[in-house]
């Protein structure tokens, strides 16, 4: 156990390392001159090559990429060139809202598919089970942004019980946060919720259909205790591997639906940092975010263990 | 999949499938949905005479009526027309992200499946690129080189390449191991044969079934892409970019959003159903499992 953890930590490295090759590459090819951006309209050439050279922009790929890898290791993920201020700064700030909306979306998504995917497997073939099959195949379809829009139109124009926009953070209030949260959980966690509820209903029509479920029966288990004692558990593995993996859907999904919602968080400084080419920004949060989906991913498989103890590596 | 079996019962097997493609409900309404998206899209000016960027200042903002069956934008453009036009770049983007996907991906797999000095390397380099998350990659990629429809293509196909080349190498590290082709290496048939005879049969059906998840995905990620501002160039109506400019007029006039994403989704949703549609029938052991 303890060598599996240690093996699978070290397997993370080399794709960390890729993610990195990947993301300065992608930046040191980009056209554009980032020492005239940071130097301004006004600057001279000599500024302007003065910028280059405190930035190693004169210098060649591999310099440059050790020099930025180093800075990377001590936790330094540069200075925005739009608002000169540390990376890591600008992440901290806008973790919150994008950390709130990625738990309560967690949180909407499993309670509502769980219960969704075991009725749909417990009645199988049955029109509560075609109903969520259909459910899930829309939920895929639907674009986060139009189901956003739809859901703004719905509960915050027509009916008027939710705001439209904005976030609030937990610190004003929980109300003012639950209704700042709720709409944006429920348009990002539609696809989420679709994917959940498929893998829950198609592991526990597997389980279901196994010896000991009937045995189970014959020997007067109730339904319940049947589906949530012996099925659920069983079939616990493909439905924490989906839970986990698609928090990685959820990733991509966050930076649309802040722009949507209008939240403050990561998606959104990605957004800004993207159409005014703040390098460095750009950088910084796709490396969080592809570090966020490899921990996700490595804790998906420590679990494995935890719920199936026969699994030993 | 072998050329031993008869003509006839070639034959027969096709005619088969044929009538179970034509008979599954999936296939049959996604099938239906999508040709109909297809044809409104490539005959958008059949349709409709409005020219998609025609300005009409006296007609801004207005509801759906007979005239403007979808309404009209901020500056007097009809949506009926931006929408059917803006199908056009979707589904062209649809369609050769997933041509462009697989075919890369293929060759990347089976060249990792076969060569174990490239496997570490290629499925590292997949593994990297699987772990930034497909829209950050695919915006980061079009923003810093120039929102061009190729550009777009090129950068989806990028983050789609890597779940094709897992697939396929997974088809060649199983059937590596069968003893039809231990046998058939053995009596010294030529890797090109062999990848022909033996592997690509084998990976066909799955890929046919990845190809349309592609496509579909392509769509909705060309369309998130516009969306944001950093797809395809505004002066080109597509369904992304009439949404993003219906943003800031959502609350007067909602249509110039509602329609655009009702057929985005509608698209998506017909992909969909004739990916599930072939998976049931070509590639039952996934099918189960889902």
């Amino acid at each position: 156990m303890g060598a599996y953890v240690l093996h699978r930590l070290a397997a993370t490295i080399p794709v960390m390392a890729v993610v990195a090759l990947v993301v300065f590459s992608l930046l040191y090819l980009a056209p554009g001159d980032p020492a005239a951006v940071i130097a301004g309209d006004q600057a001279t050439q000599a500024e302007i090559d003065a910028i280059r050279r405190k930035l190693m922009l004169d210098q060649p790929y591999h310099v440059r990429l050790g020099a930025w890898l180093a800075s990377l290791l001590r936790g330094d993920l540069g200075v925005s060139i739009f608002s000169n201020i540390p990376v890591s700064t600008l992440i901290k700030q806008r973790l919150e809202p994008t950390i709130a909306l990625t738990i309560t979306t967690m949180i909407v998504a499993i309670t509502l598919a769980l219960p969704l995917g075991i009725i749909a497997a417990w009645r199988a073939g049955r029109w509560i089970d075609q109903f969520v099959m259909l459910f899930a195949v829309l939920g895929f379809s639907a674009p986060v942004f139009v189901v956003g829009y739809a859901l703004i139109w719905l509960f915050a124009i027509e009916l008027r019980w939710l705001p439209v926009q904005g976030y609030r953070s937990y610190a004003e209030g929980f109300v003012p946060f639950l209704r700042s949260v709720a709409l944006p959980s429920l348009a990002l966690g539609l696809t989420y919720t679709a994917l959940i509820a498929r893998i829950t209903r198609a592991s526990m029509i597997e389980e279901l259909s196994k010896d000991y479920i009937r045995t189970a029966r014959a020997k007067g288990v109730g339904e319940f205790r049947l589906l949530e004692r012996h099925a659920l558990k069983n079939a616990a593995i493909p439905i924490t591997t989906i839970i986990g993996v698609g928090v990685a859907l959820l990733i991509g999904g966050v930076v649309v639906t802040e722009s949507v919602f209008a939240i403050p968080g990561l998606g959104r400084l990605t957004v800004d940092a993207i159409l005014r080419r703040d390098y460095p920004v750009i950088q910084g949060v796709i490396l969080v975010f592809a570090g966020v989906k490899v921990l996700i991913n490595l804790i998906v498989d420590l679990l494995y263990v935890v719920f199936d103890p026969r699994i030993r590596y | 999949m072998s050329s031993s079996i008869p003509a006839s019962g070639t034959e027969r097997r096709v005619a088969r499938l044929l009538r179970r493609v034509f008979r599954h409900r999936g296939i049959a309404i996604g099938g239906t949905l999508l040709a109909a998206i297809v044809a409104v899209s490539l005959g958008a000016s059949l349709i409709t005479a409005v020219d998609p960027q025609d300005i009409d200042p006296v007609d801004r903002l207005m509801a759906p009526d007979a005239t403007h069956p979808f309404g009209t934008d901020n500056l007097g453009r009809d949506i009926f027309a931006r929408t059917l036009h803006g199908g056009r770049v979707s589904l062209l983007v649809g369609v050769s992200v997933a041509v462009l996907a697989s075919t890369l991906g293929t060759l990347l797999g089976l060249v990792s499946g076969f060569l174990r000095v490239a496997d570490a390397i290629v499925m590292r380099a997949m593994d990297g690129l699987m772990a930034i998350p497909t829209i950050l990659l695919a915006i980061a990629m079009v923003a810093l080189t120039k929102p061009s429809v190729l550009n777009v293509i090129l950068a989806v196909t990028l983050v789609e390449v890597p779940r094709v080349a897992r697939l396929v190498r997974s088809v060649v590290l199983t059937i590596r191991e069968q003893p039809y082709v231990e046998a058939a290496i053995t009596v010294g048939t030529k890797l090109p044969k062999l990848l022909l005879r033996h592997v690509l049969p084998n990976a066909l059906a799955p890929l046919i079934v990845q190809a349309t998840y592609i496509a579909s995905s392509a769509i909705l990620i060309e369309s998130l892409l516009s969306f944001l501002g950093a797809g395809t160039p505004p002066e080109i109506p597509t369904w992304g970019n009439v949404v993003a400019e219906g943003r800031n007029y959502f609350q007067v006039a909602s249509w110039i959003i509602f329609f655009p994403g009702l057929f985005l989704g509608l698209t998506v949703l017909a992909i969909n159903l004739l990916g599930d549609g072939l998976r049931d029938l070509l590639d039952p052991q996934t099918a189960r499992r889902l």
